[in-house]
């Protein structure tokens, strides 16, 4: 099955990180095909960011998203330049009190910027959050291999952290778990 | 000996009857020979013009580059091995003008590099263009009214680059030229020697120094020790039509492709 | 892995151990691998003054005898002409990667193109000959960048690797081997003049500093080195020589791949766009379709455009306005369609399958 991942947000909040991580852990931990492209422009911080992972069973030829099934949406502006289109079929998560509109799509909200403020205190782990959520929500790819896929990107001394905040993004996106 | 730098299977060479880059090229072989250089272990580079010519007369292995861009390349030999002796030779177009940004970044690097510039002040090897050390009110091909820009100093942009040797002589010292090939080779770090030369063909011809020993004698004549003129001048401006010679520094900043002392 | 990480990972794996360049968008994630990984290995990563330096830099660190590489995009590229000529002319083996970009000037930094097609070929002045690769994944990246170092010290030339910002920034997994083929060059026989050419129309190499007082120079010269520009006659045989010592084995060193001979509608593709190809003919299985993915540009070898028999349309999707689709027109008698495609983005799928089907009702696309 084809999943094609978009995520956005704003320079800064590891948008592009998220689909890394994504990819990674589809590609080398859950064993099957994965590739991770992005959009940027000039700046380094703010600014629309995104980024997008196709993930299959089968070898990827056509390397860029067509029709995204799967949102990750961490800003207004975001959602405007690259959420707003999505298909009536596909299931949107937003960080809630980033953005203010709804999508018409199937929408999960997770407060993921301001829980990683209040139960974490580093807002910077919003975006895998976010993660842990969509995996959760989605079952994109494996639990652990998003474990194992964080585990290898972030930064030494920050895999705790990181961990905590994919497991809030667990019990963010299915509260009764 | 000094000849066997020369290949002689190359020669007669293309300078102009009376030209000062064969004085030159004579002092720093003689250099590189007081120094016991090898040969084999030793490349001259150079980039375009009459200067840049020198190393295809040297019986080692060297590289006739663009122009302007011999730093460059050289960068890429001594960085690559700095076990290599890598000396360029350059002109003041080829070095001040399109080479310009290479030679501050060259200086700024400090690579272990001795640099040789023959500045005869115009474009030599094309027919006398005007250069950017034409000095004001020079004529020139390009400047047929008289040169109207302020000329660069060279050896005073190499000192304020970061190079750590700089010395500036004309063709006529040539002691003393050699002894600064010498003292730049054995400075590690970025070494620059500016000269100072006569071009009767090109430059002379159209500024009243149609014969060789004309312009000498107005090369010796222009020269002011640096030394002399530091110690007496009380800070007063040197008049224009003079320049400074001697060694302007020598200093031992952080320096890249520096052989390792085995 | 990015395909510009893996550019880097296949020089490294090809035992390049030296790195000159400026940094440019798209291609900077090559720079900044080998800058991290070069000192790690005894190497030498040196940022320059601009890119006109950074191609005088290799050239002198491939004198030395080291596998020396650059890395740039379109603005950059087009400083490099000058030097790209010398290491033409004195015959150097160096590296090149291209990321390309939107053009002309600054145009779309951060936006894939195919556009500097021409200018790698014709770009820097003379008549002269060099050697193209085009990867289309990153598992290619890696493979094509430690082959272009084995062609750069086999053949002695500046040869490219003609990437694009789709493949130099995207991620994949890749296979790396334990070890990559390396070949070096030829060495120069005793006896030998520097630059007088064996059989093979290649002269034996020797790096400075171990004897052999090699006089390198732009400049026409004899097979000594030594300068002769004003001989007509030196001047046409060194020429057409370096022209010919690549020209002439361009059949035998292609390195291509041919899906469905017997296709009546043929793709000519390269770089990114051989993915969207793949999709329609191998994935969507477009009837009547097949493709040519060349992964050697240049030289180009016309001789493949004839493996086609039932072809009545060679079809070129590239990321400008139609570039090899003129080299592919001088050499068949059946239409050729260029499909050019500029702004930044991948031709859709849907974009080819319909070009082939106007072709197929009769129309003209």
């Amino acid at each position: 099955m084809r999943h094609e991942v978009r995520f956005s947000g704003f320079g800064g909040q590891g948008i592009i990180l998220s689909a890394v991580i994504l990819g990674r852990a589809a590609a080398l931990y859950d064993n099957r095909y994965a590739v991770q492209t992005q959009v940027y422009g000039p700046e380094a911080r703010g600014g629309a960011s995104m980024s997008q992972v196709i993930i299959d069973d089968e070898p990827i030829l056509f390397p860029k998203v067509k029709k995204p099934n799967l949102f990750v949406i961490m800003s207004q502006e975001g959602f405007e330049k690259y959420g707003k289109t999505a298909s009536p079929d596909a299931t949107m998560l937003i960080d809630s009190g980033l953005v203010h509109d709804r999508p018409e799509c199937i929408c999960i909200e997770i407060p993921a910027t301001r829980e990683a403020k209040t139960q974490l205190g580093r807002d910077i782990v919003a975006n895998i959050i976010m993660l842990g959520s969509l995996v959760a929500a989605t079952g994109v790819v494996s639990a652990q291999a998003l474990e194992q896929a964080i585990l290898a990107s972030v930064p030494k001394g920050t895999e705790e952290l990181n961990l905590k905040a994919m497991r809030l993004g667990f019990a963010l996106a299915v509260p009764e778990a | 000996m000094r000849d066997d730098w020369l290949r002689a299977d190359r020669l007669p060479h293309i300078y102009c009857a009376g030209c000062g880059n064969g004085t030159i090229m004579n002092c720093v072989l003689e250099a590189v020979d007081q120094l016991g250089w090898n040969m084999d272990e030793t490349v001259f580079v150079s980039g375009i013009g009459c200067s840049s010519r020198a190393p295809g007369y040297i019986r080692t292995d060297s590289l006739h580059t663009t122009h302007g861009r011999a730093l460059a390349f050289a960068t890429g030999v001594k960085m690559a091995n700095p076990s290599l002796h890598v000396l360029v030779f350059t002109g003041d177009g080829d070095l001040s003008a399109i080479g310009g940004n290479h030679f501050i970044h060259a200086c700024r690097r400090n690579i272990d590099l001795t640099v040789v510039c023959m500045n005869n002040y115009i474009y030599g090897m094309t027919g006398g263009q005007g250069s950017p050390t034409t000095p004001i009110g020079k004529t020139s091909t390009t400047t047929p009214y008289g040169a109207a820009e302020m000329p660069f100093d060279l050896a005073e942009l190499a000192v304020a680059a970061g190079a750590n040797y700089v010395a500036r002589w004309t063709s006529y010292h040539v002691t003393e030229l050699t002894k600064a090939v010498v003292a730049g080779i054995q400075t590690p770090g970025f070494s620059f020697i500016e000269v100072r030369c006569q071009c009767p063909t090109s430059y002379g011809r159209r500024n009243k120094y149609r014969q060789p020993g004309d312009f000498i004698t107005y090369l010796r004549e222009s020269a002011v020790l640096k030394d002399r003129w530091d110690r007496s001048s009380a800070g007063e401006e040197l008049p224009s039509e003079k320049f400074l010679i001697g060694e302007f520094v020598r200093r031992s900043r952080p320096a890249m492709g520096v052989p390792d002392e085995a | 892995m990015q395909g510009n990480v893996a550019c880097a990972e296949g020089a490294l794996a090809a035992g390049c151990t030296f790195f000159a360049g400026y940094p440019i968008t798209p291609s900077t994630e090559v720079a900044e691998h080998m800058a991290a990984k070069l000192p790690k290995r005894k190497g030498c990563f040196i940022q320059m003054e601009d890119e006109i330096a950074s191609m005088a830099a290799i050239i002198g660190a491939a004198w030395t005898g080291v596998r020396a590489m650059t890395a740039t995009s379109g603005p950059g590229f087009s400083l490099m002409m000058e030097n790209i000529g010398y290491a033409v002319m004195s015959e150097t083996p160096c590296v090149l990667i291209n990321v390309q970009r939107g053009g002309p000037s600054t145009g779309q930094p951060t936006m894939a193109a195919q556009g500097d097609m021409m200018q790698v070929r014709f770009g820097s002045h003379g008549d002269f000959s060099i050697i193209a690769l085009a990867p289309s994944t990153v598992q290619e990246c890696f493979e094509l960048t430690a082959k272009a170092f084995n062609l750069a010290d086999q053949f002695r030339c500046p040869v490219f690797l003609m990437a694009d910002e789709v493949i130099g920034h995207m991620r994949e997994r890749i296979t790396i081997p334990d070890s990559v083929q390396i070949v070096r060059p030829k060495p120069l026989q005793e006896g030998m003049l520097p630059f007088a050419p064996e059989d093979d129309l290649i002269p034996g190499f020797a790096a400075f500093g171990t004897g052999r007082k090699i006089p390198v120079t732009g400049l026409t010269h004899n097979e000594k080195g030594y300068p002769d520009s004003t001989n007509p006659a030196r001047h046409e045989s060194l020429v057409r020589r370096l022209v010919d010592k690549i020209e002439t084995v361009r059949h035998s060193i292609a390195d291509y791949e041919i899906v469905n001979e017997e296709a009546e509608y043929v793709f000519v593709c390269y770089g990114s766009p051989v993915r969207t190809v793949q999709e329609v003919v191998q994935r969507a299985k477009t009837p009547g379709t097949g493709y040519l993915h060349l992964r050697m540009i240049w030289p180009f070898p016309e001789q493949l455009l004839s493996r086609f028999p039932n072809v009545k349309a060679f079809i070129v999707p590239e990321l400008n306005l139609g570039m090899i689709s003129r080299e592919v027109e001088r050499h068949v008698c059946v239409p050729v369609i260029s499909a050019g495609k500029i702004g930044g983005e991948l031709h859709a799928p849907d974009e080819l399958v319909a070009i082939v089907e106007q072709l197929r009702s009769g129309g003209c696309p």
